[in-house]
């Protein structure tokens, strides 16, 4: 079984090669995950920030319910709703875009689970920080600023890493509302040529360096924030305790 | 840079050639004698499509049945003949993605569903004698007056993933220079939502498929089969490559239903009389072209009709 490369150089009918086709494709998985990833953090922080909210009883009640909704329906279910259920409830909406349909929907899956991360890193954060926020006069927004939320992002970094390629890798499910991104570039592309081992190898490829390069990107972000002798950083530290 | 010193690429790089090794082995291990393959095991493997308008769909409880089913159930009793015992038919749903595969790698013996015959197929593999020549039409709501597809320069149009009809308005986009905005379903059922929600003015499929999807819908006076012929695509069986001996059978029997008049009277029972499972009508005589093809029963493929 030979493989035929060069199926990638032949016209696909439109005036444009099948790895014009490729890159096109490549170009919108990433501006989906990207935008996606844009709706995500900010939602996700404010989300997670209202959770661990001491002073209120209701925000935190909204933000377990943002996340209870948004984590608990699969998402392509999610991108379904947001793509022929609400526009038949809200038929504004049927003026938007396939493409920023699914960018709200995998954005706001995505900072359910973020919301969750960044609770989770701050609370991991010692008591102490909080009340000594508080003595020396701090505003809730400015102790979140100023004390929590920098702290706990260099314990949230490895998971929203995670996170971030997650979303990169759930931007497939894009195919199915019309966004021709790289998992229905391979679904046609393998029906036109016939070539599929070729088409889902490339495509897996290019999947696969854009997860790494956001991992490595992310990496280097978390070597560049860490702060020396905090317990988040990778080598063990040898100060005993603190 | 160290951190690239840490990332296993060679090990990545070494998976994927032993995975594609692998591959290559078991796709040369298959023998492609269905005929003995059937005899040994005493069953054989039907193809069937979901959703493939009068030729194969399903009525629920893995029942399948069409037109396509129809021949391939004649055409597997002419095998058990052949090789002189019964044989149990088992059904395996396919798509429009997997089909080939599952034919090359020896899961499905004959997929009887919508597959089109052209060349760049037939170098993985083969086809029976075609029984259906299908015409690429425009389906649209009755009263939004588009009768050409060039009256669709602006518009949204709908095609499902996956199938020929994509690669078909490419090429026409490109000819005729009528710019139309493509939209998308993943399946034929999600496409023609797309037509009656809305969101595209037109569906360009299979006939067949449009006037099943039309059959089955809410309200089928709604909507017309419009416009000119976009493609001519010979419908056939769909069987494994270099298989001489499975192919002869298929073919005699198709030839034979054919001169019998089997054939016609199958399709008029599938695409003009009322079929399960709501006894609604398809209300698609056959073409000429389709006649043509049962009066001189041929393979060729799609290109050879284009050329015309």
């Amino acid at each position: 079984m030979t493989l035929e490369w060069q199926v990638f150089l032949t016209d696909d009918g439109g005036g444009r090669t099948y790895l014009e086709w490729l890159l096109q494709a490549w170009g919108w998985t990433l501006g989906v995950a990207l935008a996606a990833w844009c709706v995500a953090i900010p939602c996700g922080a404010l989300i997670g920030v209202l959770r661990t909210l001491e002073g209120s009883r209701v925000l935190p009640r909204i933000g377990q319910a943002w996340v209870e909704l948004f984590r608990n329906i699969p998402l392509l279910v999610q991108i379904f709703l947001w793509y022929f259920v609400l526009p038949k409830l809200f038929p504004v909406m049927q003026q938007f875009s396939s493409f920023w349909l699914v960018v709200m929907a995998l954005g706001l899956f995505t900072s359910a689970r973020i919301a969750e991360q960044f609770r989770a890193g701050i609370e991991s954060l010692p008591k102490g920080q909080r009340y000594a926020g508080k003595a020396l006069g701090f505003k809730t927004w400015q102790l979140y600023w100023y004390v929590l939320l920098p702290a706990a992002l260099r314990v949230i970094l490895p998971p929203l890493t995670s996170e971030s390629m997650n979303l990169l890798k759930n931007s497939s499910v894009a195919f199915a509302v019309s966004i021709t991104e790289l998992t229905m570039f391979a679904m046609q592309a393998q029906e036109e040529t016939s070539r599929g081992i070729e088409i889902y190898l490339a495509v897996t490829v290019l999947y696969a360096i854009s997860a790494l390069s956001v991992n490595r990107l992310l990496a280097q972000v978390e070597v560049r924030l860490r702060i020396p002798g905090q317990q988040s950083s990778v080598r063990p530290s040898i100060t005993a305790g603190h | 840079m160290r951190i690239f010193q840490k990332t296993p690429l060679s090990v990545c790089a070494a998976m994927v050639a032993v995975g594609l090794s692998w591959g290559a082995g078991t796709a040369f291990a298959q023998s492609n004698d269905t005929l003995a393959k059937v005899k040994a095991s005493g069953e054989i493997t039907m193809g069937v499509r979901d959703s493939s308008g009068a030729l194969s769909y399903t009525l629920g409880d893995g029942k399948y049945v069409g037109f396509h089913i129809e021949v391939c159930q004649k055409i597997i009793a002419n095998a058990e003949k052949a090789v002189g015992k019964k044989l149990e038919t088992k059904f395996v749903s396919v798509t429009s993605q997997n089909r080939i595969p599952l034919v090359q790698n020896g899961t499905v013996d004959i997929e009887c569903g919508s597959t089109t015959n052209n060349a760049a197929r037939q170098k993985d593999v083969s086809f029976a004698l075609t029984t259906y020549v299908e015409e690429v039409r425009i389906a649209v709501k009755a009263n939004s007056g588009i009768t050409s597809i060039n009256q669709l320069n602006g518009k949204n149009v709908a095609t499902t993933t996956g199938t020929t009809s994509v690669q078909i308005l490419r090429k026409h986009e490109r000819a005729s220079g009528v710019d139309f905005k493509e939209v998308y379903g993943k399946d034929h059922a999600e496409s023609f939502l797309l037509l009656e929600s809305g969101r595209a003015d037109a569906f360009v499929m299979d006939g067949q498929i449009l006037a099943g999807n039309i059959a089955l819908s809410k309200s089928p006076a709604d909507y017309k089969i419009v416009g000119e012929v976009l493609s001519v695509e010979p419908i056939a069986i769909m069987l494994r490559k270099d298989d001489a001996g499975f192919k002869k059978v298929a073919d005699d029997t198709i030839r034979e239903m054919a001169k019998s008049g089997d054939l016609a009277k199958s399709y008029d029972k599938w695409f003009v009389q009322p079929i399960p499972p709501k006894n609604t009508r398809v209300g698609l005589p056959s073409s000429e072209t389709t006649r043509a093809t049962w009066a001189n029963p041929n393979d060729k493929p799609m290109e050879d009709y284009a050329k015309k």
